[in-house]
C-alpha cells in the first residue's frame, strides 16, 4: 500500500531530518510511529503525502509514485491519503460542517465546490462522518465554539468524509488530556478496524503506541532502529529507541490505559 | 448508519441575515452609483484622456526642481512646527482625559468628547477656515495642523496612559513624592517612548497633509498644483508629485525605523 | 569619610552619537521655527472669528433643504455616496495586491518587497492630487472624487490586508493540501474564511477615513460637500459655513459609531 524506499531528506542547513528510510505498510495496518522529538517522525509522516518533498529515494502509494506526481496527479494520490494534525488545523470561525466538506474538494470541479454545490451524496457522507465521531448535533456550530477533543473528532470527521485509505496522523493526541485522548484514540482505532483503512500515527506516549497499534515503528536521528509487531516492543526495544530508559512524561499513566 | 444520520441531523440554519446584509450593501452601493453618477462608460471614455495627461506629464520637465525647493522645504517646515505645537499642547490634555489621572467624570469627558470633535474635522477644512481667518500663508496651515496634530496624539497619549502600571506610581507615592515627581519618576519613563512613536507617527501623516494645504491657500508645496495645472504645464506637475512623493517616502521611512527603535 | 562607588561600578558609557544628534535635532528645530513667517494676525482675524462662532451657533438653517438642489442633505448624501463607492472600488483593488504583498503568499522575498513597494507608493500620492488627475479624466464632479478615492485607499488597505494575510494560521492550508485541493480551492476553504473578518473590518475603518477625504474633495470640484463649503466661505457667507460645518461633524460622527459598532462584531 505504502511503500518507502531507501528514504533521505536533508534541509538546507544541512541536518539530515530522514536518513536511508525502507519502510512498507500494508493496507489495514495500525502503525504507531515512536521517537524522542526531533527524531524524525513528523517529516516521515509529512513526506508519505509530500507535505514535505523529500531529498533522495521514492515513496510509492498504491503503486504510484507520489515523489513524481505533478499537479493534478498529485492532488488525486492525496486526495486518497486523509491528515489529522496536532493542532486540528480546522477553520476555526466557519461551521464544522463546512469544515467536514472541506475534505471532499478533491472530488469535484473547483467552480462546483467554490459555489458550495455539495452533491447530497457528500451532504450524507459529511453528516454521516460526523455522526461515527458522535458529532452530528454540532454540524452548524463554529468550530471555534468546540473543546479540543471535540475539535479532534471533527477533523477526523473530514477525513472520513474524504473517503481516504491511508490516514495520517501526526501527534493527534498531543494537545488534549488524557480523557479525551482516550475518546479520540478509540474512534481512530474504531475506524481503523471498521473500515479497514490504513493508519499510521506518530505518538509520544509509548503506553498509548503499545495499547492501540499493532505494529511499532521506532525512529532515532531520522533511522529507524525498531521495526516490529507490539509484543516484540519491550522496555528494553524502547530504552534503545529513546536512547535511556522510558521516562515518566513519556507514559499517560495508568487512568487512560 | 446512513439512515440513523438522517434522523439526528441538525436542521440548517437560516441564511434571512445574510441576504438581508447582502441586500442592504447592495442598496447602498446602488444608490452611491446613481448619486455620483458613477458609470463604467464614462470611466472608459475618459481613459484615453487619463492617458493624454499620462504622456504630457512626461518626461519631467527636471528643470522644474529649482522653483519649488523653497516650497517643500517650507512644506516640511510647516509639518514639523505644527506636529510639535500639537504634541507639546497634547500632554495636559492628554493628562485630563486619562481616566487614571483625570479625577473628576466632569472633566474627562468634555474634554475627551472636544477630542473626538477635533478629529471628524478634516485637516484640509480647518486649513480653509484658517485662512479665512489669518489670511493666505503658512501660518494658517501650520495651526490647521498643530489642531491635527493635538487631537491624534493626545487620544493615543491617554489610551496609552490608562494601560501603564500602576506598581511604579504607588511606589513613589510610598516614599512621599509630590504629584509632579511622581509624573517625572512613575509616569514619563513608561509613557515616553509611546509618546514619541506617536509624535513621528502623525509628523508622517502631516508631511503628506502639508503637501496638500497649499491647494486652499495654507502654504507650502500644493499650492504650485494649482499654479502649473492652471497653466496646464503637466511636466512641471510630475516633478512636483516625484519630488512630494521622494520627500514623503523618505520621511516615512526614516520615521518608521525610528519608532521600530522606540518601541 | 564617604566612600565612592564610582570605582566599584561605572556607570555605563551613553552613546557617543548622543550629542551629535541633540545638536542636529536643535539645529532643525531652529532652522523650522526661525522659517515661520509670523508676520501677526490680521486685524480683521478677530472679528473674522467672532463670525465664525456666531454663525456655527446660528446656522442657516433654511440650507438644509432647498427644494432647487444643492443644499446641506443633498451635498451630505454625495459625501457619503462618494466614500462608499471609493471604498468599495479599492476594496476589490486592493485584494490582489495584498495577495502580492503578503509575504506567506509568495516564495521569494523579493516579489512581496515589490509589492509592498508598489503599495506604499500608491500612498504616497495624495487622494487630492489623483482627484485633480481625475478630474481631467472624467471632468469635474463626485465621479472624480470616487475614483480617487478608489485608487489612493488602495495603498492603505492593500497592506492591512496583506498583515492580515501574513498573520493567518497555515494549519487549515496544510490540511486543504492533504485532501488534495488545488490552489483556488485552497484560498477560498482555508484562507479567505480565515481573512475575511479582517478584510471587512480594515474595510469599514478605512470607509471612516475616506468619509474624512470625501468631505474635502469638493474644495478642488470633485464633488461633495466641500464645493459649498469653499463656496460660503470666499462669499463670507458665516451662518452658511457654520451649518455645514455642524453637518460634517455630525455625519462623520454618526458613520464613526455606526461603523465602530459593526467592527466591535466583526472581530
Amino acid at each position: 500500500m505504502i511503500e518507502l524506499r531507501n528514504v533521505s531528506k536533508m534541509y538546507p542547513n544541512g541536518t539530515k531530518g530522514l536518513d536511508q528510510i525502507n519502510l512498507s505498510f500494508a493496507k489495514g495496518e495500525f502503525v504507531a510511529i515512536v521517537g524522542l522529538s526531533g527524531a524524525g517522525k513528523s517529516t516521515l509522516l509529512r513526506s508519505i503525502n509530500r507535505l514535505h518533498d523529500i531529498s533522495e529515494g521514492d515513496i510509492l502509494i498504491g503503486g504510484s509514485s507520489i515523489t513524481q506526481a505533478k499537479g493534478k496527479q498529485l492532488r488525486m494520490i492525496r486526495r486518497n491519503i486523509g491528515m489529522i494534525f496536532q493542532s486540528f488545523n480546522l477553520v476555526k470561525r466557519t461551521s464544522v460542517l463546512r469544515n467536514v466538506l472541506a475534505g471532499r474538494v478533491g472530488y469535484h470541479s473547483t467552480l462546483r465546490t467554490i459555489l458550495g454545490r455539495f452533491p447530497e451524496k457528500d451532504m450524507n457522507l459529511a453528516f454521516g462522518a460526523l455522526d461515527r465521531v458522535n458529532i452530528i448535533e454540532k454540524a452548524y456550530s463554529r468550530a471555534d465554539e468546540l473543546s479540543g477533543g471535540q475539535q479532534q473528532r471533527v477533523a477526523i470527521a473530514r477525513v472520513l468524509a474524504q473517503e481516504a485509505k491511508i490516514i495520517l496522523a501526526d501527534e493527534p493526541v498531543a494537545s488534549l488530556d488524557p480523557l479525551t485522548t482516550k475518546q479520540v484514540m478509540d474512534d481512530l482505532k474504531k475506524i481503523n478496524q471498521e473500515l479497514g483503512i490504513t493508519t499510521i500515527i506518530n505518538l509520544h506516549y509509548v503506553d498509548l503506541a503499545r495499547q492501540y497499534a499493532t505494529r511499532i515503528v521506532g525512529l532515532r536521528a531520522g533511522r529507524v532502529v525498531f521495526d516490529g509487531p507490539v509484543s516484540e516492543a519491550t522496555d528494553e526495544v524502547f530504552a534503545e529507541i529513546y536512547g535511556r530508559p522510558i521516562e515518566k512524561n513519556e507514559l499517560l499513566g495508568e487512568q487512560a490505559v | 448508519m446512513s439512515a440513523n444520520a438522517e434522523l439526528k441531523r441538525p436542521k440548517a440554519p437560516g441564511k434571512l441575515k445574510h441576504y438581508l446584509t447582502a441586500a442592504i450593501v447592495l442598496l447602498l452601493l446602488w444608490g452611491s452609483a446613481i448619486h455620483t453618477e458613477a458609470t463604467f462608460g464614462e470611466l472608459i471614455e475618459g481613459f484615453p484622456n487619463m492617458f493624454d495627461l499620462l504622456e504630457e506629464m512626461f518626461p519631467p520637465k527636471w528643470s522644474y526642481f529649482d522653483n519649488i525647493v523653497g516650497a517643500m522645504l517650507e512644506t516640511i517646515r510647516m509639518a514639523l512646527v505644527g506636529t510639535t505645537i500639537g504634541a507639546i499642547m497634547a500632554i495636559p490634555v492628554a493628562l485630563l482625559c486619562a481616566s487614571n489621572f483625570a479625577a473628576s467624570w466632569w472633566i474627562r469627558h468634555p474634554v475627551r468628547f472636544i477630542l473626538n470633535l477635533i478629529r471628524t474635522v478634516p485637516d484640509l477644512l480647518l486649513a480653509a477656515i484658517f485662512v479665512a481667518i489669518f489670511g493666505l500663508g503658512p501660518l494658517p496651515g501650520i495651526l490647521a495642523l498643530s489642531v491635527f496634530a493635538l487631537g491624534l496624539i493626545a487620544k493615543l497619549t491617554y489610551e496609552a496612559l490608562e494601560t501603564i502600571d500602576r506598581g511604579p506610581l504607588e511606589a513613589m507615592t510610598s516614599v512621599g513624592a509630590n504629584g509632579i515627581q511622581r509624573i517625572i519618576f512613575a509616569v514619563i519613563p513608561q509613557i515616553q517612548a509611546h509618546f514619541m512613536s506617536f509624535t513621528l507617527y502623525t509628523f508622517e501623516i502631516n508631511v503628506r497633509a502639508a503637501a496638500v494645504l497649499g491647494l486652499v491657500g495654507a502654504g507650502g508645496i500644493g499650492h504650485y498644483y494649482e499654479v502649473t495645472l492652471g497653466f496646464l504645464e503637466y511636466d512641471k506637475t510630475s516633478v512636483i508629485i516625484i519630488f512630494t512623493l521622494a520627500v514623503v517616502l523618505l520621511i516615512d521611512y526614516t520615521s518608521t525605523k525610528l519608532r521600530e527603535k522606540l518601541l | 569619610m564617604i566612600k565612592s562607588w564610582n570605582h566599584i561600578i561605572q556607570k555605563p558609557k551613553k552613546n557617543r552619537y548622543r550629542w551629535f544628534i541633540y545638536l542636529a535635532l536643535a539645529a532643525v528645530y531652529i532652522w523650522a521655527f526661525a522659517g515661520v513667517p509670523f508676520t501677526g494676525f490680521k486685524e480683521t482675524a478677530g472679528q473674522i472669528t467672532k463670525a465664525i462662532v456666531t454663525g456655527i451657533f446660528t446656522p442657516d438653517w433654511d440650507f438644509v433643504y432647498l427644494p432647487e438642489g444643492e443644499d446641506l442633505l443633498r451635498g451630505l448624501l454625495e459625501t457619503l455616496a462618494i466614500s462608499v463607492l471609493g471604498t468599495f472600488i479599492s476594496t476589490l483593488l486592493c485584494i490582489p495586491f495584498a495577495f502580492w504583498a503578503a509575504v506567506n503568499m509568495s516564495r521569494t522575498k523579493a516579489v512581496s518587497g515589490s509589492g509592498k513597494m508598489v503599495l506604499s507608493f500608491i500612498r504616497a500620492i495624495p487622494e487630492i492630487i489623483l482627484a485633480l488627475m481625475f478630474i481631467k479624466a472624467v471632468g469635474p464632479g463626485s465621479f472624480a472624487g470616487v475614483l480617487a478615492l478608489g485608487l489612493h485607499s488602495v495603498g492603505m488597505l492593500g497592506k492591512l490586508f496583506a498583515d492580515e494575510v501574513e498573520n493567518m494560521d497555515n494549519g487549515p492550508v496544510e490540511a486543504l493540501v492533504s485532501a488534495g485541493a488545488n490552489r483556488l480551492q485552497i484560498l477560498w476553504f482555508a484562507v479567505i474564511p480565515q481573512v475575511l473578518p479582517g478584510f471587512l473590518s480594515y474595510t469599514l475603518y478605512r470607509f471612516e477615513i475616506n468619509m474624512r477625504s470625501a468631505a474635502i474633495l469638493g474644495v478642488i470640484g470633485a464633488g461633495g460637500i466641500g464645493t459649498p463649503l469653499i463656496f460660503a466661505l470666499s462669499t463670507r457667507n458665516w451662518d452658511r459655513v457654520g451649518i455645514i460645518l455642524l453637518g460634517i461633524v455630525i455625519l462623520i460622527t454618526v458613520v464613526d459609531m455606526i461603523s465602530g459598532a459593526i467592527r466591535k462584531r466583526l472581530v
